[in-house]
């Protein structure tokens, strides 16, 4: 009838089922601080594997080769700059990537004649583009630019939104440690740094922050309704809001992840477009890492912002006490967990 | 849909659903009308326009070549956008398109093949400067003799006055002590063309010519080429009318231009030689210095000299064309075959297809029949989302690229986002005991302010990207946005609406297994509302069923009911008839 995870869903939602989000964070943050001490280090040993826009080079794109080896390629870039080194990556069942130093425009063209004799095409198959080394720096900039404005901007939006800073520093900073996992899975797995690759990553912050926001909504929502006549504790609402948007986190992170799934399918093995594959590729890391650091780092950070503030405590002090005295009048369980 | 003739009894819910309903067939019909407008009788199209990237073609991005602390202004962006579109248009080139991009840069983009002429055209970085000459040379490697003179003369000037504050910028207080020494020692050769171009207008010049034959110390820039209106080459004639046979460049300036050149020419006409000349400094390297011969307070000089036809022809158009306000490098330059392109948008399409596939299976096994709702919602925002594509690209210039693909088929999954919100959050409600037309709109409520918050983020993001990218960025965030806001437009107009209508069947109303909002298979359970629906079964149909069959051989109708109540646990119920 009901699919599992629907049933997984209910017993999440009554709080039949529960996980400790919260409770746990210890281990969480533990398990988060090494991954970012990871994704720190590992760039400083193996550095980033940058495109050639931020190298700054030339790069010839052959399509619809008859046969996709690499010598042809190296010996028709040889013939025309000899001291040139030539990097030929094949792509796709039928396409060359070659990529060499820059060239002069005239170098260019003349690259691109011997590539299309030796492999056998028309001129008009060959895709060829220059790239200045200062390309990669103004990427990185306004990168760099858009971020700050970014943060500012989110975190006075859900400041003003969630009326409470609090979440807007516990949103921001979960967001940081997205960034910082995601841009050390590309080291570590050496992908290729393009400015496409850095669209992908801002992409994701915004998807991060989507995920953080309809989680907090939902832990607002539970622990100012409720107000002091809950009867659970402050880091026990925020648990349970965590646990009662689960199942909607699972299902649009799989809906999200899928179409950047097929882009990315489609895009690396298929057709090797670089544009489509590294976009995919920093969303699809992004989706997964975002949905990690909203549950693991964003909820609990939240509540333990919150937890310190005298009312707060106050409140938790009298239902732990309740309960305690519940326990001890009755031998009987205060809830019946049928 | 709802049964007519319970419209009646109906609440407003429905007159509202098919209210919300009509205004987005009013939008869509709206919308359509604008686009089919554009194609009859404005040059619009059915398909939106393609980038480079999936139609084929060279793009090439210019960068300002800036020195230390310098910056653009927009006004400089838009004039070396406006000459650099007068020098591909006069190549013949078609919908070449020549936009800025952030704060600095220029891209040209240019459709089909590019030929060297074309590309030399844009390339070439040209920065227009007139400059007075103050000291003029024959250039040679071995330096010392013929400039000692000059080199003693300066000298004397300059300790005269102790520290000359120049009075024009023919004045050789210009030429300090050390600027003396560099003209003296300056070898053409060693002209860094980059440096050249970033030097400061205020400050005095050294240079050659672009034949390395003659060097020049040059004063502070009088007029800037971006003053030139126009350069024409033709014969001189005479007072009479009659052509001489000679040719010259007759330069036409702007007002400020005008102005400019008139007080230059009233200074400099009867100084002496060198100091009568005017240079053409294009790209750091003068391309002419005629004598002044006369007073020209109209604007319109004439350059005569040794020209022929071609040299003329090569003059004005430097002049013309090379009058940038600022000089650009090529930074980057991609040329895109058109098979690369539109193999590249086929694959795109597959990817989308196929990400819209998975999805739409998986929302239909997680969600039932309510997945009908998903996959209609996601219809009409695809129909939406490509009229206005369509009309943008028409009216606004957008062009879509592989980025914006893909933006596309992410914002499939961030769209189905949205629905998944509202549902999750109409099933917690029904978790709660609601009835579904009242779930429906509970959920709703709280659904709608979440997926407004969100949205907003998303759409932030989007602005943010959009404004402070470069790159395909733009595209990715440009094509994000909209269909963040789209998105919200259809979860308002359609998806609600659509589930609204839907409660009021017998099929979803009544919690049917395949609704997606069967109310037992959500565990729905008694919580002290007024409304309450049905109780958790712990125990499965068939077993209530043959448990009570077989209590009933035994029991009296009291203990029946009694044992019917205990099996299905100790919550109470007012509807039994679907056990």
């Amino acid at each position: 009838m009901a699919s599992r995870l629907t049933t997984f869903g209910n017993d999440l939602y009554t709080g039949k089922r529960s996980f400790n989000f919260v409770g746990g964070r210890r281990k969480w943050y533990a398990i988060a601080a090494v991954l970012i001490i990871l994704s720190v280090l590992v760039p400083v040993f193996r550095g980033f594997n940058f495109g050639i826009e931020f190298r700054g080079g030339s790069q010839f794109l052959i399509s619809n080769v008859a046969e996709a080896t690499q010598e042809p390629a190296i010996d028709a870039v040889a013939e025309v700059v000899p001291d040139a080194v030539a990097r030929v990556t094949i792509v796709g069942d039928d396409g060359v990537r070659v990529q060499t130093d820059q060239l002069e425009a005239a170098e260019t063209r003349e690259v691109t004649t011997a590539l299309a004799e030796a492999y056998g095409v028309p001129e008009s198959e060959i895709t060829s583009s220059f790239v200045g080394a200062s390309w990669g720096e103004d990427v990185t900039r306004q990168a760099i630019i858009g971020l700050i404005a970014f943060l500012l901007f989110a975190a006075v939006f859900m400041a003003l939104y969630f009326r409470t800073w609090k979440m807007s520093a516990a949103a921001i900073l979960s967001l940081f440690a997205d960034l910082v996992v995601t841009a050390g899975i590309y080291a570590a797995s050496g992908f290729e740094v393009s400015p496409a690759a850095m669209i992908g990553l801002l992409t994701i912050l915004s998807y991060s922050l989507y995920d953080t926001v309809v989680v907090f909504d939902k832990i607002r929502e539970n622990t100012s309704w409720e107000g002091d006549e809950s009867r659970r504790t402050f880091p026990e609402s925020v648990n349970l809001a965590v646990n009662q948007t689960l199942v909607r986190s699972i299902n649009t992170s799989v809906v999200a992840a899928l179409p950047v799934a097929a882009i990315l399918f489609i895009g690396a093995f298929v057709l090797g477009a670089d544009t489509l594959r590294d976009i995919s590729l920093a969303l699809l890391i992004g989706i997964l890492v975002g949905t990690w650091s909203t549950v693991f780092i964003a909820a609990p950070m939240y509540s333990q912002f919150r937890e310190g503030e005298p009312a707060i405590k106050r409140h938790d002090e009298r239902v732990l006490k309740e309960r305690d005295q519940a326990a001890s009048t009755s031998e009987a369980p205060a809830e019946v967990g049928s | 849909m709802a049964a007519p003739s319970k419209r009646s009894s109906r609440p407003t819910t429905v007159k509202k659903a098919w209210r919300s309903l009509s205004w987005l067939g009013a939008l869509i019909v709206a919308l359509i009308a604008i686009n089919t407008a554009g194609v009859l009788w404005a040059g619009g199209s059915w398909t939106p326009k393609l980038a480079l990237d999936l139609e084929g073609g060279t793009q090439i991005i210019l960068a300002p070549e800036l020195a230390e602390g310098q910056s653009v202004t927009g006004e400089q962006l838009d004039q070396a956008v406006s000459i650099l579109r007068q020098r591909v248009d006069a190549s013949g080139v078609s919908e070449a398109e020549i936009t800025t991009q952030g704060d600095r840069n220029i891209v040209v983009a240019i459709p089909g093949e590019l030929d060297d002429e074309t590309r030399q055209r844009i390339e070439s970085s040209a920065k227009l400067e007139l400059r007075p000459v103050i000291l003029a040379g024959v250039a040679s490697t071995e330096t010392a003799e013929p400039t000692d003179e000059a080199d003693e003369e300066a000298t004397d000037e300059a300790e005269a006055t102790e520290t000359p504050e120049p009075t024009d910028a023919s004045d050789f207080a210009w030429i300090t002590d050390e600027l003396q020494a560099e003209y003296d020692a300056f070898d053409c050769a060693s002209i860094d063309e980059a440096e050249a171009n970033r030097h400061p207008a205020d400050e005095p010049l050294i240079t050659c010519d672009t034949t390395n034959t003659f060097k020049y110390a040059l004063g502070p820039v009088e007029v800037s080429g971006e003053n030139i209106t126009d350069a024409t080459n033709g014969m001189v004639q005479s007072s009479s009318g009659v052509s001489t046979g000679t040719w010259a460049v007759n330069l036409r300036f702007d007002d400020q231009g005008t102005e400019d050149f008139a007080a230059v020419s009233t200074r400099l006409f009867g100084l002496e030689e060198p100091r009568n000349q005017f240079a053409f400094v294009l790209d750091g390297r003068i391309i002419s210095a005629p004598s002044m011969n006369g007073i020209i307070t109209d604007g319109r000089p004439q350059i005569t000299g040794s020209f022929t036809q071609e040299s003329s022809k090569a003059l004005a158009d430097q002049l013309k064309f090379g009058a940038l306000p600022i000089s650009f490098t090529v930074q980057s330059s991609d040329t895109i075959s058109a098979t690369l392109g539109s193999s590249q948008l086929q694959s795109g399409l597959i990817a989308g297809l196929i990400g819209l596939i998975l999805v739409v299976i998986y929302t239909l096994f997680q969600y039932r029949a309510l997945a009908s709702v998903t996959i209609a919602s996601l219809v009409v925002a695809g129909v939406i989302t490509y009229l206005s594509i369509t009309i943008l690209s028409w009216y606004q210039g957008y062009r879509l690229s592989l980025a914006g693909v893909a933006a596309l088929i992410v914002a499939i999954g961030f769209t189905a986002d949205s629905f998944i919100v509202y549902f999750e959050r109409v099933r917690d409600e029904l978790r709660d005991g609601r009835a579904l037309v009242g779930a429906v709109e509970a959920g709703w409520k709280r659904a709608l302010r979440t997926v407004i918050a969100s949205k907003t983020v998303n759409l932030l993001a989007a602005i943010v990207l959009f404004i402070f990218a470069v790159g395909s960025v733009r595209g990715f965030a440009f094509t994000l946005g909209l269909t963040t806001v789209i998105d919200v437009i259809v979860v308002i107009l359609f998806t609600h609406p659509m589930l609204q209508l839907l409660a009021q069947t017998r099929f979803f109303s009544s919690g049917h297994p395949w609704s997606g909002l069967d109310p037992t298979a959500l565990g729905a359970v008694y919580r002290g509302r007024a409304e309450f629906r049905k109780p958790a079964a712990n125990v499965t149909k068939t077993k209530v069923a043959s448990s009570s069959r077989e209590a009933q051989r035994r029991q009296t109708i009291a203990e029946r009911k009694a044992a019917e109540l205990a099996a299905v646990g100790d919550t109470p119920s007012n509807e039994g008839k679907d056990s």
